[in-house]
């Protein structure tokens, strides 16, 4: 099954935004469940009035546009206020306070930022400083979630982030990462380049964003080594943005791929590129794809577009092909094979599940007593 | 055509086959169950409302038994909006509250291109009195008599405001009662057409009112606000309308929206406008003629 085929009418939309003016009502009805399952109703929204076709759409949807624009506009608002919390109380750091992926889409108005939902803000400090970071925050409001031993011992020892903070007033929630992949993860990066080359902004000041190519790389490992396929459409609509836009840089492709051997990330942008030129039709130069360092070797290529294509189908009932629950699970395994070698991930799956166990029957007994 | 065209049987086929769609005011909900329970509570309580035969639905909603192995231990009952659930399940009994708790998320969650309230809202003679009402202060009971007396429902539990008129729209979808306020309306109405009580839920025994015809037939009639009325069941007390400031006013139903953060600086606008456009009072009461008396007195 191609991804076309899986996926109209929202992938149609997604590919040419133009094609909404010509959508019957019956395709309308499809397009905002799929849209709003994948956390891109509000995008769809937002490119209807960039591109003007508002007066054209069948009544009926457009209270659906307008209050997913609404929302859109309030969550905009919402994390460029919270950013500048976050610079207020990180004032005294010394080094770089980074903001990834939303938050630096949103503060930095850069392509994926048009109706793009948040749930979380993610930065990233040099390891050195974690430890001042989680103080300054902790003075500021922001506090870990309530968690046990195990949970901070994981965090703290094997993750790239500590656990998420949450502002105790707001109930916002904020991720501090070191790294852009855990310590225990079978790809080895490093974030010192990314802090260093960084760019200050003016507003909020004392906050930077990752340069272009680290934003996308950045992306690319989220989704592909990470391996949160909830969003994964919303984060490959990200990456398709940003290469559309980026790519009229002088010297971004090259860039990108000299990039990607220093971070050791060319696998993650290998598949990137693929996935989004194959998705969404992003216009990238087959030699770039080609060149792309650390490519996965031939005969795994056809598999992996299998999964790839199925975590993207998860989006939507509609969207999912007779193997999507078996491909779900493998993906769920390969990101945890991907976090950590097998003598510590055993061990926490094993932890995972029998957690989970008592927290049913802590539910149950609640609901009986 | 009407739900209440439809026998039982048809009823309970086109529900089963994922075949019916209930226009409630502005929105059109698709609703899908095997449950009993759901075309029994529809046929009982919605029969005035038209079916939508359109190609377009706002919302697609579902009861039915969650999956896994839990439901051979106890019949459990959940709702799925599209295809994710935002509740845990609820006993399988729970089916057709579950249904209206689950109609209200729907509105609630998702029709920002409206300011919603947490209130309720009727209309006497083109003018609307807004009931915002903390829980347990008797809005609901209010509110079911005072539809019961000829004042026609907008909306037991969200108040939905145009942004472009700031006039109140209209759902007249079924009012809600609590535990002892069943058996008040019951007996002050005796031909009120109740649905059948849900024990033991969060909120203790619930049932829902019939919405009078008149209601449901005006039901696209938006509504001009004139009164914003907190009301309060005190014991023992005789039906008395204060002043009540506008700004406290507007504080409260600010604080107790849905969505007036979400909507920003529209929001606020919407909000004041409303208050420009009402008297405030707070009004308490303890016998429902006495109160019935001092709203037919405010309308006149």
């Amino acid at each position: 099954m191609t991804p076309a085929q899986r996926c109209p009418p929202l992938l149609d939309v997604l590919r040419q935004p133009a094609r909404m003016a010509t959508l019957d009502l019956k395709n309308w009805d499809l397009l905002l469940r799929q849209a709003g399952s994948a956390g891109l109703l509000s995008r769809i929204a937002v490119l209807a009035d960039q591109l003007g076709l508002n007066a054209q759409l069948p009544t009926e949807v457009r209270p659906h546009l307008t209050a997913a624009r609404t929302l859109a506009a309030k969550q905009r608002q919402a994390v460029r206020w919270e950013a500048r919390r976050v610079a207020r109380a990180l004032a005294k750091l010394e080094g770089p306070v980074l903001l990834l992926k939303g938050a630096a889409y949103a503060i930095a108005d850069l392509p994926p930022a048009a109706g793009r939902l948040f749930s979380d803000i993610d930065i990233l400090v040099p390891r050195d400083q974690l430890g001042q970071t989680e103080g300054a925050l902790m003075l500021a409001g922001w506090h870990t979630q309530k968690q046990d031993a195990y949970d901070q011992r994981y965090y703290r020892l094997w993750m790239h982030e500590l656990p998420p903070m949450t502002h105790i007033r707001r109930g916002t929630v904020l991720d501090v990462h070191h790294n852009l992949l855990p310590e225990t993860s079978r790809i080895r990066t490093h974030a010192a380049p990314i802090l260093e080359a960084a760019q200050a902004l003016t507003d909020p000041a004392g906050l930077s964003i990752p340069t272009h190519t680290d934003l996308v790389l950045h992306s690319a490992c989220h989704l592909f080594h990470e391996g949160e396929w909830g969003h994964g459409l919303r984060d490959l609509v990200d990456l398709d943005a940003m290469l559309r836009e980026f790519s009229a840089e002088l010297g971004f492709w090259p860039n990108l791929l000299a990039r990607a051997r220093t971070l050791n990330l060319g696998r993650p942008l290998y598949y990137a590129l693929d996935t989004c030129q194959r998705w969404l039709l992003t216009p990238i130069p087959d030699q770039i794809i080609a060149e792309c360092p650390s490519p996965p070797p031939t005969w795994q290529r056809p598999l992996m577009r299998m999964l790839f294509d199925a975590g993207l189908a998860s989006t939507h009932l509609s969207c999912q092909g007779p193997l999507s629950q078996l491909a779900g699970l493998v993906l769920y395994v390969r990101g945890h094979y991907l976090r950590m070698p097998w003598q510590l991930l055993i061990p926490h799956l094993l932890h995972q599940v029998k957690r989970s166990e008592m927290e049913t029957d802590k539910e149950s007994d609640k609901k009986n007593g | 055509m009407k739900l209440g065209d439809l026998s039982l049987a048809q009823l309970r086929q086109r529900l089963a086959a994922n075949d019916l769609a209930l226009r409630t005011g502005p929105f059109v909900t698709r609703m899908h169950s095997t449950l009993p329970l759901i075309a029994d509570g529809l046929l009982r309580l919605y029969a005035d409302f038209p079916l939508d035969e359109g190609e377009f639905n706002d919302f697609h909603v579902r009861v039915g038994q969650p999956t896994g192995i839990r439901r051979w231990l106890r019949p459990q009952i959940n709702f799925w909006y599209d295809d994710h659930s935002p509740f845990k399940p609820l006993p399988a009994n729970h089916a057709f509250a579950l249904l209206e708790w689950g109609m209200n998320w729907c509105v609630a969650g998702h029709a920002h291109h409206y300011l919603m309230l947490h209130a309720a809202v009727l209309e006497k003679n083109g003018r609307a009195v807004v009931l915002p009402g903390d829980p347990g202060a008797g809005k609901s009971t209010l509110t079911a008599a005072l539809m019961l007396s000829g004042w026609r429902l907008l909306s037991d539990e969200i108040t939905l405001i145009d942004r472009d008129d700031g006039m109140l729209v209209g759902l007249a979808r079924p009012v809600s009662l609590k535990n002892a306020s069943i058996d008040v309306i019951q007996r002050a109405f005796p031909d009120a057409v109740i649905g059948a009580p849900a024990h033991d839920t969060h909120k203790g025994t619930v049932a829902h009112v019939r919405p009078s015809a008149d209601s449901v037939a005006r039901v696209n009639e938006k509504a001009r606000p004139a009164w914003v009325i907190f009301p309060r069941w005190k014991q023992g007390s005789a039906a008395r309308l204060s002043h009540h400031s506008r700004a406290d006013a507007m504080l409260h139903t600010a604080s107790h929206a849905f969505n007036y953060s979400l909507l920003g600086g529209l929001g606020f606008e919407l909000n004041a406008a409303l208050m420009d456009a009402c008297t405030c009072f707070d009004f308490e009461y303890s016998n429902l003629d006495e109160a019935l008396q001092t709203f037919a007195e405010l309308a006149a």
